[in-house]
């Protein structure tokens, strides 16, 4: 178990592109750390730089007290679970589990003990003579976890290793993960582009975008404070809404919204953020320091538990996102209006996105 | 999933099926099945009369210590063109596989011996391994070695391997290349990960993983050595000297066109039939059952 620290890591292709730009990342012993981010924005290069297979342009990686970036991934100390699995397709799941130890001059009678260890906790004991083609996607899942826990790395690497697998087994194979990963106590990291898998899997949540770390920390403080309008609309299901305000007196202005007073807005407008789960349907008055929401329904999704109402806000024909609990009973083409307390607005600079308060 | 197509008649999937048919029975059976019948009959030296003999041509011929010889040669001959064939194709695929600069001209470089004829490149062998005159030659004597193909039996073998193994390097070569592509790149990050060394990954992962292509091309270089050699082994020694790199093919060329005894070359050529179909079907039902996935 060692701490895993990237240092100002930078990758530039041979064509010129910066897939990473100077990326620092603590992730302390024995965490579990996640990068999400979309696609192409460096997170699966970043993993793929601290196992050796992309080589460092710039800056520094250390496993331990260990400098990393010259050795090869062999000697680093660590283990991947790749998307596609990467099964040997010729060895059984035994071998496939004990290749690693032969070859490291593992003993025998100890690789034995190893494999039907992790063979045991993985639940694919009855499955160690089989060839990987005749296992299930869920089992071949199971065999390359396996493949990584018999060697006992330092540290666990793992690119997107759910998304070939459909949406039930998914969340099964997730929570089985993190038990594991809590059980073994070895550091961690773990690409996805899943925010949901994100937030349920990480101590240490890294949100990427265009080679560069928008945020990093908890992932609840991340969600309750988004850095900048990127991480707010990525992080969280549906997305925050995000609305552009003018300076009004000590308070935002725009079409459609009333309240939140104490919300400075600077003089060139900025960016208002709150998250669909926060905005409650009112009948009265909305208190001066709430955030009053106007708009006519355009559009009701019912999914049981909650629903989701859907509206234009103002002139800018922007749909605004509702979150209500139960079944809420409203009628397309019915105005509504919503609110949502002070402590959970957001306000973002219009130019650079970043978080300017409260 | 297979696809089907169901016709409503027989006649239009006969019909589709005829051309290949035609070609088939014309330019395989018919000659084998003539070949079959030729041999086992004697005829004479004008070809005006037929004797039916039975299997006189046969016993004849395994009576033959030239006949055995000739075996043994076609083994050796076969077993080292398929070896250095397969193997340096091999070698040549596992570097060009890596990402190398120009490595478009590199393949298009290596594909060109297989556009040569047969007899060209035996020619080509020929004139500079030629004791006299040969470039290649030369610098062999200048080393001290007494090189002389038309007189050393061993020279020979080595010429015809060396000319029949640079001829088929190409085709070997782009099978292994398109075998080694299709092994994902993952299976071999995930043992370079778990701790294979270079050439430990390849023993492991990758050989095994070609196994399939390696299987194939086996097959095709055992039936290239044994028929389609015939082109070099002509133009460079005429299956000489003293018989030295008569090949099995080459005799039936040599007894039957060369030496007029049609019923024995027709014996040859049926029993050099039964061979070839009997290694191909011990190739597929012994060493497909080896081959990984």
């Amino acid at each position: 178990m060692s701490e895993v620290v990237l240092d100002k890591v930078r990758k530039v292709y041979a064509g010129g592109v910066e897939a990473v730009r100077g990326v620092d990342i603590h992730v302390p012993a024995g965490a579990f750390c996640v990068l999400v981010g979309p696609s192409g924005c460096g997170k699966s290069t970043l993993l793929r730089m601290i196992a050796g297979l992309e080589t460092i342009t710039g800056g520094e990686c250390r496993i331990g007290a260990r400098r990393v970036n010259e050795l090869e991934p062999a000697e680093r100390d660590i283990a991947m679970v790749f998307q596609n699995y990467a099964l040997y397709p010729h060895m059984s799941v035994y071998d496939n589990m004990a290749y690693g130890l032969r070859n490291r001059g593992t003993p025998k009678p100890e690789i034995d003990e190893r494999v039907k260890e992790a063979a045991r906790i993985l639940e694919i004991t009855p499955f160690l003579d089989r060839k990987p083609r005749a296992l299930s996607g869920g089992q071949r899942q199971r065999v390359a976890m396996g493949r990584a826990i018999v060697r006992k790395p330092q540290v666990f690497l793992f690119d997107e290793p759910l998304s070939n697998l459909d949406a039930k087994l998914r969340i099964q194979m997730r929570v089985e993960i993190k038990k594991l990963q809590r059980a073994l106590a070895v550091t961690s990291v773990y690409v996805t582009h899943d925010q949901l898998e994100a937030m349920t899997l990480a101590d240490v949540l890294v949100v990427m975008n265009k080679g560069e770390v928008e945020q990093t920390g908890a992932p609840l403080d991340i969600y309750e404070k988004p850095a900048s309008t990127f991480v707010a609309s990525f992080i969280g299901a549906p997305p925050m809404n995000l609305v552009p305000v003018e300076a009004g007196e000590n308070r935002p202005k725009a079409e459609g919204l009333t309240g939140g007073l104490g919300l400075a807005v600077p003089p060139g407008g900025a960016i208002l953020g709150v998250r669909p789960e926060h905005l409650m349907v009112v009948t009265g008055a909305v208190p001066e320091d709430s955030l009053g929401i106007t708009f006519p329904v355009s559009a009701v999704e019912a999914v049981g538990a909650e629903t989701f109402v859907y509206g234009p806000i103002g002139g800018t024909g922007q749909d605004i996102i509702a979150r209500l609990p139960g079944k809420a009973l409203l009628a397309p083409g019915t105005p509504v209006s919503v609110a949502a307390s002070a402590e959970h607005l957001h306000l973002f600079d219009r130019q650079t996105g970043k978080r300017i308060g409260p | 999933m297979e696809k089907r197509v169901v016709f409503d008649g027989k006649l239009l999937p006969y019909a589709l099926l005829m051309p290949q048919l035609l070609i088939t029975i014309i330019f395989f059976y018919w000659p084998a099945a003539q070949a079959v019948w030729q041999s086992f009959f004697i005829q004479d030296a004008f070809g005006l009369t037929m004797q039916f003999v039975w299997f006189e041509n046969y016993s004849v011929l395994f009576a033959n210590p030239d006949y055995y010889r000739s075996m043994v040669t076609t083994l050796v001959f076969s077993c080292l063109v398929t070896f250095f064939s397969l193997s340096i194709a091999l070698m040549f695929a596992v570097q060009a596989d890596k990402h190398i600069k120009a490595a478009g001209a590199y393949k298009t470089f290596l594909m060109w011996p297989y556009a040569v004829a047969p007899a060209i490149a035996g020619v080509l062998w020929l004139f500079m391994f030629q004791p006299s005159l040969g470039l290649v030659a030369q610098a062999i004597r200048a080393l001290g070695v007494d090189w002389n193909p038309q007189l050393n039996g061993g020279h020979a073998m080595t010429l015809v391997v060396m000319a029949a193994t640079w001829k088929q390097i190409s085709y070997n070569f782009l099978f292994f290349l398109a075998g080694l592509q299709s092994i994902p790149k993952s299976v071999i990050e995930a043992a370079a990960i778990d701790g294979a060394r270079p050439a430990r990954r390849f023993w492991t992962i990758i050989f095994p993983l070609l196994s399939p292509t390696t299987f194939f091309l086996l097959v095709v270089n055992i039936v290239y050595v044994f028929f389609d050699t015939f082109g070099i082994i002509d133009s460079v020694t005429g299956g000489g000297p003293a018989q030295a790199t008569t090949t099995l093919v080459y005799k039936v060329f040599s007894d039957g066109r060369l030496g007029g005894d049609l019923g024995g070359s027709a014996a040859q050529s049926v029993i050099l039939m039964i061979l070839v179909i009997g290694l191909t079907a011990i190739q597929f039902r012994y060493i497909e059952r080896k081959v990984q996935y």
